[in-house]
C-alpha cells in the first residue's frame, strides 16, 4: 500500500465522513479544565466553529478511522466494491489531530466512525482505543461521539460508552426490505439490539442501586441515529413512523435524515437522481413537530404518504384542519397555540406569560416575535380578526413556493 | 453632568455610579456617559441638583439582562439602561415586556450581545506561540468583535483551555491567561499572531468536509457573516469551493469525466481513479 502523508489521509477520511449529517456537540454533562490538569470543556449546548459552503455547521472533527471496508452497502462510498481512494489513520494520528485542532479552538471535539476492517470487534476496539487515549492519557475533556458498530461485542459498547459523550448506531434505511437489499451484511435485529443495549446501559448509569453505588458512566449525551432518505422507495409517512418508533423505543436524542447524495462510483442499484434537498428539510421540520409541538407521526404524514414540498408540515396540518381555526389567542390552551402556523414554542411561552397580566392585542404578537404573515389567517384577538378563511387553493398559494435557498444551484 | 467609565470593568463601574445617582435622585437625562481612560469621581465635580431618591429593586433576571445589554456598542446604552433601572424599580414597566419600546430595545441589544459572545466562542482561532523549552504550551489569537464583549466572553476560554497559556487580543482590550490566572488589560500590539503549521491541516479538513452536492451559500453566510472571515484561516478557501462545486458534482454523475481537485497547499489529487 502507498504511504500517505497526514494531509492526504485527512483529506480522504474527512471526505468519506461528510455524508454523515450529525455534527452535534450538545447534551450531556458539563465539564471544564479550570483545574489545569487537562484540556477541554463541554457547555451543554455545543458550539459551531465554522460553517461549510453547504450550510452545515462544523463543530467536531468528523473523520473515519479508515475507509477500508469489508461490507458492501450500496449507498456508501466506502463499500468494498467502490474504487475510491483508501486510507487509514493510526490511533495516535487521530488523537493528535483532535488535540491540535481543539487547542486552536477549531472544534468542540471528535466524531469518529469507521469502515469495517477485518471484523466488527477489531474495528470497534480501535475506535475505543482512540477515545480511551484521549481521556486517560491526554485528559481530554471535550466532546467525543463514537459511531458504534452494531455487531460489536457488548463489552466494547460498554467501554465506548465509558469514554464517549454520545454513541450513535445508524439505522441507515427506513424499511427492512431496503436494508436487506442495499446493505446485505446488516440486519434490523442487530441494529435494534445494539440500540436497546445502549439505552439500557445509559439508564443504568443514571440509576443508583439500593446501596448507593452507581453503574459505570455511560454516554451522558445519549444516542442518535441517521436514516438515508431517497435511496429506497419508502414514503415520508413510513420514515416518520419509523422515527417515532425509534424515539419511543430506544430513547434516541435525535434522528438525522440525510438526503441520499450522489457519490462517486455509485452502485447501479441506486436511483440516479438525488431526492430534492427540500424533502430532507421537510422531514426535519416534521421531526421537530413530533419532538417539540406534540404532533404525532400519523397526524403529520398525509394520506398519500408524502409531505408537501411546497409548504411546511405545520401549515399543511392547519390547512387540513381548517374547522379548528381561527384560534382565540387570549383563550386557547397551550397545545392549541402550538398548532398555529407562524407561532413557535418560545412565542407560545411569551403569550402565556403576557396573557396573565392583560389581554393581548395584534400589536403585542408582533412584539413577541410571531410570524404574523403566517399566523394571520388562523388567529383572532383584539385588533385583528381574519375574514372567512380563504379557500384552500388561495391560502396555499399565499405560502408556496418553498424558500429559494433550498434549491440547489 | 459627564461620567467617564473605565474601559476595563465598565459595567461594574456603571452599576456603582447608577446606585449613587439613584440615591441622589438625579434625572437620567442630566447625565452624559462615555467610556475612556480615566474615571474621575463624578460627585467631586459639579453635580446637578439632587431630587427624590429611588430605592433600586430589580429581579436577578433583570440585572443579568441589563448587564449583558451594556456590552453593546451603542453609545446610548448607559443612559437607556439607567432610565430603565429607575422605571423597573418604580414598577412602571415589567421586565421582559416587549410592548414597551425602551424595554424592547434593551432586550434586542441583549440578544445581539449574546450572539456576539457566542460567535466569539466559536470563531476565535488560536495560533501556537510557545517559547522554546517552556513547560506549558502558549497560544495567541486576534479577534475583532462588533461589541466590546471580551470580558464577558473570556471566562469560557479559561474554563476550556486549562493546561495551556493563552491570550486573546481585540482592538481595545486583551484577555491573558497564564498558569491559570486570567486578567484583562489594554491591548498593546494591534495585530494577529504569526501563522502556525496546524492551520494547513485545518484548511485541508475544511475543504474536504464540504459536500459540493449540497451548496447552500446563503445559509453559510447567515451563520458565519463575512465580517468574521478575515480572521478565519479557512475562509479564503470558500470562493473556490463554491466555484468548483458544480464541476465536482457533474463529475460524480459521470465517472468518465476527469475530476482533478486542488487541495489547499496546491497539491493535486485525482478523485476518481
Ligand atoms: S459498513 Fe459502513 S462503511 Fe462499510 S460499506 Fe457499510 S455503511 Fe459503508
Amino acid at each position: 500500500m502507498v504511504q500517505r502523508t497526514l494531509p492526504e489521509k485527512l483529506s480522504i477520511l474527512a471526505d468519506a465522513a461528510k455524508y454523515d449529517a450529525s455534527c452535534a456537540s450538545s447534551g450531556g454533562e458539563r465539564r471544564g479544565s479550570r483545574d489545569g490538569k487537562g484540556i477541554g470543556s463541554t457547555t451543554g449546548a455545543g458550539i459551531c466553529h465554522a460553517w461549510a459552503p453547504d450550510g452545515r455547521c462544523i463543530s467536531l472533527l468528523k473523520v473515519l478511522l479508515t475507509n477500508f471496508c469489508i461490507y458492501d452497502c450500496a449507498y456508501c462510498i466506502n463499500r468494498v466494491s467502490s474504487r475510491v481512494e483508501r486510507a487509514r489513520f493510526s490511533v495516535e494520528e487521530v488523537v493528535s489531530l483532535t488535540l491540535e485542532f481543539y487547542r486552536r479552538n477549531y472544534i468542540e471535539g471528535l466524531f469518529l466512525s469507521s469502515g469495517i476492517i477485518r471484523s466488527p470487534d477489531d474495528t470497534m476496539s480501535e475506535m475505543v482505543r482512540v477515545a480511551r487515549t484521549l481521556r486517560e492519557r491526554e485528559h481530554f475533556r471535550g466532546y467525543i461521539h463514537l459511531k458504534t458498530i452494531p455487531d460489536a461485542a457488548p463489552e466494547l459498547i460498554a467501554e465506548a460508552g465509558k469514554w464517549a459523550d454520545r454513541l450513535s448506531i445508524n439505522v441507515e434505511l427506513p424499511t427492512e426490505t431496503a436494508l436487506t437489499q442495499l446493505a446485505p451484511e446488516k440486519s434490523v435485529q442487530t441494529i435494534h439490539g445494539a440500540m436497546a443495549e445502549v439505552k439500557a446501559r445509559g439508564e443504568a448509569a443514571k440509576d443508583r442501586t439500593a446501596r448507593g453505588t452507581r453503574a459505570p458512566r455511560f454516554a451522558p449525551a445519549g444516542q442518535s441515529t441517521q436514516m438515508i432518505v431517497g435511496a429506497d422507495p419508502a414514503t415520508d409517512g413510513e420514515i416518520l413512523r419509523k422515527s417515532s418508533h425509534l424515539y419511543n423505543r430506544f430513547a434516541l436524542r435525535r434522528v438525522y435524515y440525510s438526503a441520499f447524495s450522489p457519490i462517486p462510483d455509485a452502485s447501479r442499484m441506486l436511483p440516479l437522481i438525488q431526492p430534492p434537498l427540500v424533502r430532507e428539510h421537510r422531514l426535519y421540520q416534521a421531526d421537530w413537530l413530533m419532538r417539540n409541538y406534540g404532533f404525532d407521526a400519523t397526524e403529520i404524514a398525509p394520506p398519500t404518504g408524502m409531505l408537501d414540498l411546497q409548504i411546511d408540515p405545520k401549515l399543511a396540518w392547519a390547512l387540513a384542519h381548517r374547522a379548528l381555526f381561527p384560534v382565540d389567542v387570549n383563550r386557547a390552551p397551550r397545545e392549541m397555540l402550538l398548532r398555529i402556523p407562524g407561532i413557535g414554542p418560545r412565542s407560545v411561552e411569551r403569550i402565556l406569560k403576557a396573557r396573565r397580566h392583560r389581554t393581548l392585542r395584534y400589536e403585542d404578537l408582533l412584539a413577541i416575535g410571531c410570524v404574523l404573515k403566517h399566523a394571520e389567517p388562523f388567529i383572532t384577538l383584539p385588533g385583528w380578526s381574519p375574514r372567512a378563511l380563504p379557500d384552500d387553493a388561495n391560502l396555499r398559494a399565499r405560502f408556496a413556493p418553498a424558500p429559494e435557498q433550498l434549491s440547489l444551484f | 453632568m459627564q461620567i467617564t467609565l473605565p474601559r476595563i470593568g465598565t459595567v461594574a463601574a456603571w452599576r456603582q455610579q447608577v446606585r449613587k445617582l439613584a440615591a441622589a435622585g438625579i434625572d437620567p437625562q442630566a447625565v452624559i456617559w462615555s467610556v475612556g481612560a480615566a474615571a474621575p469621581d463624578l460627585f467631586a465635580t459639579a453635580a446637578p441638583a439632587p431630587g427624590v431618591a429611588t430605592p433600586l429593586m430589580l429581579s436577578l433576571e433583570a440585572v443579568d439582562g441589563i448587564e449583558m445589554a451594556l456590552l453593546h456598542s451603542d453609545p446610548e446604552r448607559f443612559s437607556r439602561a439607567h432610565a430603565l433601572v429607575l422605571r423597573l424599580s418604580k414598577r412602571e414597566v415589567r421586565w421582559g415586556d416587549r410592548s414597551d419600546p425602551l424595554m424592547r430595545r434593551l432586550l434586542d441589544q441583549q440578544k445581539a450581545v449574546g450572539r456576539e459572545i457566542h460567535k466569539m466562542h466559536g470563531f476565535v482561532r488560536f495560533r501556537e506561540v510557545s517559547p522554546p523549552g517552556a513547560n506549558r504550551r502558549a497560544f495567541a489569537a486576534w479577534f475583532e468583535p462588533d461589541h466590546p464583549v471580551l470580558e464577558a466572553a473570556a471566562p469560557f476560554f479559561a474554563r476550556r483551555f486549562g493546561d495551556m497559556d493563552w491570550l486573546i487580543a481585540t482592538p481595545t482590550l486583551t484577555a491573558r491567561c497564564e498558569a491559570g490566572e486570567m486578567r484583562i488589560e489594554e491591548t498593546e500590539a494591534r495585530q494577529p499572531p504569526p501563522k502556525d503549521a496546524a492551520e494547513e491541516l485545518w484548511r485541508v479538513y475544511f475543504a474536504s468536509i464540504f459536500n459540493p452536492a449540497r451548496l447552500m451559500v446563503k445559509a453559510m453566510k447567515s451563520h458565519m457573516p463575512q465580517k468574521y472571515w478575515k480572521n478565519l484561516p479557512e475562509a479564503d478557501l470558500i470562493p473556490d469551493l463554491i466555484r468548483s462545486a458544480e464541476t465536482r458534482v457533474r463529475a460524480m454523475h459521470d465517472p468518465s469525466a476527469p475530476a482533478p481537485e486542488t487541495l489547499p497547499g496546491g497539491r493535486m489529487r485525482k478523485k476518481l481513479r
